[in-house]
């Protein structure tokens, strides 16, 4: 009996699952649908079966080049990840393992730096950009990818290294081993599947930011974001153009994302069913 | 070894010291079909200015009008050339952020201009952006339902008879609805259109003193004639609908008559993608009889923003975009169909253009019939036929945009949408300072 009621207690749970799973990935899916679409069938009306036409890719690619903002999605995205994890690994060392009365207080201020609407600090932000000289340039973007995602980065590596026993760490210190040797050697070995998922997630969240890239660049710098935006038009029917557009953008992370969704969901769950 | 290495980095010292002699220039555009010929076309440009090199940035309307405006107002020197409208020309004019064009070249013939749109882009009599393609509103109806329905539409209709057509073109059996007009909301979009109609029903936004005119007779005349119009032979949904919807309606055989703009004729004209290409007629915006039309007048234009260090390059590129030459070159590589329209007088009296497009007449009596200096029955302390040149009226507009779509929508009455309007209105006016 009780292993009747699981097997359908599972069953239920599988087909919760599958519907959830269809419902967010049906915008994507009628995004790729709506790709192949003629410009006239796109406006036209709900429709599952596209008449399969390759037009909107063929002149999406003669109207502006993918691989340019390809490369600036990719760089921009590695290069803030790999900046921030740099930053958030002592960070989130100090703050799980030499705790202080106000490293929670100071967690939730940095969580807190999230809760607030971008634009609120778009003219300040483009200000000191313009002062510096950064706007339209990598490195420029590359550093405001990693200051707002930085937040969750430390976030996510606490919670991993606070699983991770500090008595292996003080063992490590006994043997007189430095702190940079520590956190190089000790602590990151132990800790690389928490790290990988985070980066994982970190590399999504700056391929798919929208506000920053689409506002402090203008060529050198514009990623895939300026690429879809650029598809829009007043005047005249874009539907199927932007569609494209969208896909040939997501396509690489989606791709990415489908290759370490293990890596990804372990990374994830981590320590979340203790 | 070294030596090699020596001559190498050299070499590509010099390459580098040459390629930075160029001189690049940024233009932020839209990414409408005249527009998206123009990038494709500026090998001409680069051949004759070696010298220059051309960045584009396409960014959706809205994205661009807020990446320009934050670059222009802080400037950024982003951008060396932008496109925008006849809204912000006399605004950013008087803010001093654009540079006058006074010297687009002798052979560029600023006379030939058409005056109505001129206008439009000058602030004290001087061009403050050259207009890449202009555009007024007309009536793009279906010749062969008008005549099924027993009428001829006048060159000049009033709006009492595009309802008495729009009822008997109705026939929602066979999925035609009389009349397709704009109910989406936004500033440049449904109020583009009530506002233009709301001229020739006698109302206006403000009088002389700033005070807004919801309340007034000839505004409930507008939303009333406007709501009653669109339920009785409108689409289902209208006021989701903006031009590309619309656009996509009339193409498809589904409108007996569409009010918008006159660079729409180039669209429903195509055989290639219009279902109805052959069997369209245009007409005048409808009026009254009060001495203004339900027309607008808009002019997608390039203008150089004053924190550029390009400023010579960036005229030089706004000349030859915006010449007579320019619009040679489209004709001879796309034909004349294709060629920007509204800008330029010459072009109207060319008998080529005249034979492909047979919309260009109306299209330029529409534009003539424009008037943004005067452009209400009553007197206004206002520029601008479809639009309030103020700085307020972007978010304004939007919001009184959003009452009149929901009550299109049957989501509130008329009554409702007007009052909530005047009072969002007054307190805006009050807000901003001109009405105390």
């Amino acid at each position: 009996m009780a292993r009747a009621v699981t097997t359908q207690h599972k069953t239920i749970a599988t087909a919760a699952a599958w519907i959830v799973a269809l419902l967010i990935f049906f915008p994507i899916l009628y995004t790729i649908i709506t790709s192949f679409k003629s410009e006239q069938e796109a406006i036209q009306g709900f429709a599952l079966i596209p008449s399969g036409t390759m037009e909107s890719y063929a002149e999406v690619q003669a109207q502006s080049g993918y691989f340019k903002f390809f490369l600036n999605s990719v760089i921009l995205s590695v290069g803030s990840t790999l900046l921030a994890i740099l930053i958030a690994v002592p960070a989130a060392w100090s703050m799980a393992f030499s705790p202080t009365k106000r490293t929670k207080d100071i967690l939730m201020w940095m969580l807190s730096t999230k809760m607030m609407p971008a634009v609120a600090v778009l003219f300040p932000i483009y200000l000191i950009f313009r002062d510096t000289g950064l706007l339209d340039s990598r490195i420029g973007l590359t550093v405001m990818l990693m200051l707002i995602n930085l937040p969750i980065v430390v976030w996510m590596l606490y919670t991993y290294f606070r699983e991770i026993p500090g008595e292996i760490l003080e063992a490590a210190r006994m043997d007189g081993a430095s702190l940079w040797n520590e956190i190089i050697y000790v602590l990151t070995p132990m800790a690389v599947p928490g790290i990988a998922s985070t980066m994982l997630l970190n590399i999504i969240l700056a391929w798919n930011e929208a506000f920053w890239t689409i506002r402090l660049t203008t060529t050198n710098a514009a990623p895939l974001t300026a690429f879809i935006s650029s598809f829009s038009s007043p005047q005249g029917l874009f539907w199927a153009k932007l569609s494209a557009a969208s896909t040939l953008a997501i396509a690489p992370i989606l791709i990415m994302g489908w290759f370490s969704q293990k890596q990804l969901v372990r990374g994830l769950t981590f320590g979340a069913v203790k | 070894m070294k030596l090699r290495t020596l001559t190498l980095g050299l070499l590509s010292a010099s390459a580098l010291a040459f390629a930075a002699h160029a001189e690049s220039i940024t233009i932020a555009t839209v990414n409408n079909g005249d527009m998206v010929r123009m990038q494709k076309l500026t090998d001409d440009f680069t051949k004759a200015n070696p010298d220059i090199q051309l960045n584009w940035v396409t960014l959706e309307e809205n994205v661009l009008r807020e990446r320009v405006t934050t670059d222009i107002a802080t400037k950024g020197g982003q951008y060396d050339v932008m496109t925008i409208g006849t809204y912000e020309v006399p605004i950013w004019a008087k803010q001093n952020w654009l540079l006058p064009l006074d010297k687009l070249g002798d052979d560029y013939d600023v006379k030939d201009i058409i005056p109505a749109i001129a206008g439009g882009l000058s602030v004290d009599g001087k061009l403050y952006a050259a207009p890449f393609y202009g555009e007024s509103s007309f009536v793009m109806y279906r010749k062969d339902l008008m005549e099924k329905a027993g009428l001829k539409m006048p060159d000049a209709p009033t709006w009492d008879f595009i309802k008495q057509a729009a009822d008997k073109m109705t026939d929602r059996a066979n999925g035609v609805n009389g009349v397709c007009l704009r109910g989406k909301a936004g500033w440049g979009e449904n109020m583009a259109f009530l506002t233009a109609m709301s001229n020739s029903f006698g109302a206006r936004w403000f009088d002389e003193n700033w005070k807004p005119q919801f309340d007034q007779p000839e505004w409930k005349n507008t939303l009333q004639f406007y709501v009653d119009l669109m339920k009785a032979d409108g689409p289902e949904g209208a006021s989701s609908n903006g031009f590309n919807e619309n656009l996509a309606l009339f193409q498809q055989g589904k409108c007996g008559m569409w009010i918008d703009a006159t660079v729409a004729a180039s669209f429903v004209s195509d055989p290639k993608a219009s279902k109805v290409a052959d069997k369209v007629g245009y007409a005048l915006a409808p009026d009254n009889g009060l001495g203004k039309r339900g027309n607008w007048l808009w002019a997608w234009s390039l203008a150089i923003p004053a924190g550029t260090q390009k400023a010579d390059a960036a005229e030089k590129f706004v000349s030859w975009a915006t010449s007579k030459h320019y619009l040679e070159l489209v004709a001879s590589k796309e034909g004349w169909a294709n060629v920007p329209p509204g800008t330029r007088s010459s072009l109207y009296a060319n008998p080529e253009y005249q034979k492909a497009a047979p919309f260009a007449k109306m299209t330029l009596d529409s534009i003539n019939a424009a008037d943004p200096t005067h452009p209400t029955v009553k007197p206004v302390p206002y520029v601008g036929v479809q639009f309030v040149a103020i700085p307020e009226f972007q978010g304004l507009g939007t919001t009184v945009g959003q009452l009149f779509s929901a009550a299109l929508a049957g989501q509130s009455s008329v009554d409702d949408a007007l009052k909530q309007a005047q009072d969002a209105a007054t307190a805006a006016m009050t807000e901003g300072g001109y009405i105390k």
